[in-house]
């Protein structure tokens, strides 16, 4: 009997060492999985890439990480917001190595790693900073950007409801990058806040397949059922 | 800019976009125009972070951190809405899905080059979101903006002097004095608002104007 679900964050992250590269997911808060993170910052692995929309706020989830002193490179769209200073004083400081990703090529790339292109021309970036010294190609008078996938080794998601075999929902907009993370990594690992018994998610309603999971773990207590 | 000179400019917006559009609204200023646009007439709002509908601000004491606009603040959805992944978003819009997006400016150049990411402030923490994506995605790029900055200096110029977000993307120009269409022999005036005269306009702008 398959079943992916591991009893504790802690335990589901234990596999992560020193100088890994870690997707997580989430648009600010919405899809952030800070019981993953937590427990990362509790497992206490260094030299972390980080790829993520943001760089967190306050002193929770992704900022606490970065508190923590962990993280030496995040590839992220969009690190300042509202209370990010755990990041903009790490950057001020030089202690922290950021790679700055237009949000649809942060999105585009995690997808080409996940589904196997060696590369991607995209028109976003054009003619800009960001896209300085790279390749381009120009297509029917259209000028585009070669971008190389992100490989990543470890991704963390949030999502809503899971069953053992690594199918997953996910809940309103705190879907975001979870589908392409969950794609992208070698060794995803997914939060739910539910694990119900196989055949319980309509598979018409499952977003991310368990192909692409590799442990899960439930935000609220297990139940006897949801291991049938 | 007052309240007033921001929502006159927004009205002017939601004016001329046309029912069945799909439309993007960034964040700050853009945001108003949703205010102004007619509940009877069917736009399509799609936000960068995975949602096609109509929303408005949440309730207070109703607000659900898992269903946020572009500017992370919590919305109540119309029925209708559809929730997406970010790699569909994106893809909407650099599928040319997305009919309209409207964004707000550092600077426009007279070939429509658009700055809105970042003001060269050394110290600035750099950061670029789904602007870049919208600016070359979009099918008709709008720019919400104050003219003249503090200075007085016109941020419709020749050539932009902030790093660019994109080249050759911006469409209309929508100020307080007046909205611009960038075509491709010209800047032309679509509107002028208030008492000011086209002469008096050019000679504070330092592009030639068309009309």
């Amino acid at each position: 009997m398959i079943s992916k679900i591991v009893d504790t964050a802690y335990e589901a992250v234990s596999s992560v060492r020193n100088g890994a590269t870690i997707a997580i997911g989430g648009f600010g808060g919405a899809g952030q999985p800070e019981d993953l993170i937590n427990a990362l910052i509790a497992h206490g692995p260094r030299d972390l890439t980080i790829v993520s929309n943001n760089a967190g706020n306050h002193e929770e989830g992704i900022a606490a990480l970065l508190k923590a002193g962990q993280v030496k490179k995040i590839i992220c769209s969009f690190p300042r917001m509202s209370h990010s200073y755990v990041f903009d004083e790490l950057y001020r400081a030089g202690k922290i190595e950021l790679e700055l990703v237009p949000q649809g090529n942060l999105a585009e790339r995690l997808r080409a790693a996940g589904v196997g292109l060696g590369a991607i021309y995209t028109p976003t970036g054009y003619g800009t900073v960001l896209a300085q010294d790279k390749p381009t190609l120009t297509i029917n008078g259209k000028g585009y950007v070669l971008e190389y996938p992100i490989e990543v080794d470890f991704s963390f998601v949030k999502a809503e409801l899971g069953d053992r075999w690594g199918n997953v929902t996910y809940r309103k907009a705190a879907r975001n990058f979870g589908p392409v993370m969950a794609m992208a990594a070698k060794h995803t690992i997914v939060s739910v806040e539910k694990i119900v018994p196989l055949g319980e998610l309509d598979p018409e309603h499952i977003i991310t397949p368990g192909i692409f999971v590799k442990a899960m773990v439930s935000r609220t207590r297990l139940t006897k059922g949801a291991l049938s | 800019m007052s309240l007033n000179a921001r929502n006159r400019i927004a009205s002017r917006v939601a004016r001329d976009i046309p029912e069945g559009a799909y439309v993007n609204l960034g964040i700050g200023l853009p945001t108003l125009v949703a205010d102004h646009m007619a509940p009877d007439k069917d736009i399509f709002l799609h936000t960068e972070n995975g949602i096609l509908g109509r929303w408005e601000a949440a309730r207070q004491g109703e607000e659900d951190w898992d269903l946020v606009n572009a500017g992370k603040e919590p919305i109540r959805l119309s029925p209708g809405a559809a929730f997406f992944h970010h790699a569909d978003s994106f893809g909407m819009m650099r599928g040319g899905h997305l009919d309209i997006c409207v964004l707000g400016a550092y600077q426009v150049s007279m070939h429509g080059d658009l700055a809105n990411w970042h003001t060269n402030i050394p110290d600035a923490t750099p950061a670029v979101g789904g602007a870049m994506d919208l600016a070359v995605g979009a099918r008709q790029v709008y720019i919400m903006m104050e003219l003249f900055d503090k200075q007085g200096q016109s941020k419709l110029l020749a050539e932009c002097t902030y790093p660019v977000t994109g080249l050759k993307c911006v469409n209309r120009i929508y100020t307080d004095v007046a909205t611009f269409e960038i075509k491709e022999d010209g800047i032309y005036i679509m509107e002028l608002i208030g008492d000011i005269s086209f002469e008096a306009l050019q000679q504070k702008v330092p592009v030639t104007l068309s009309r």
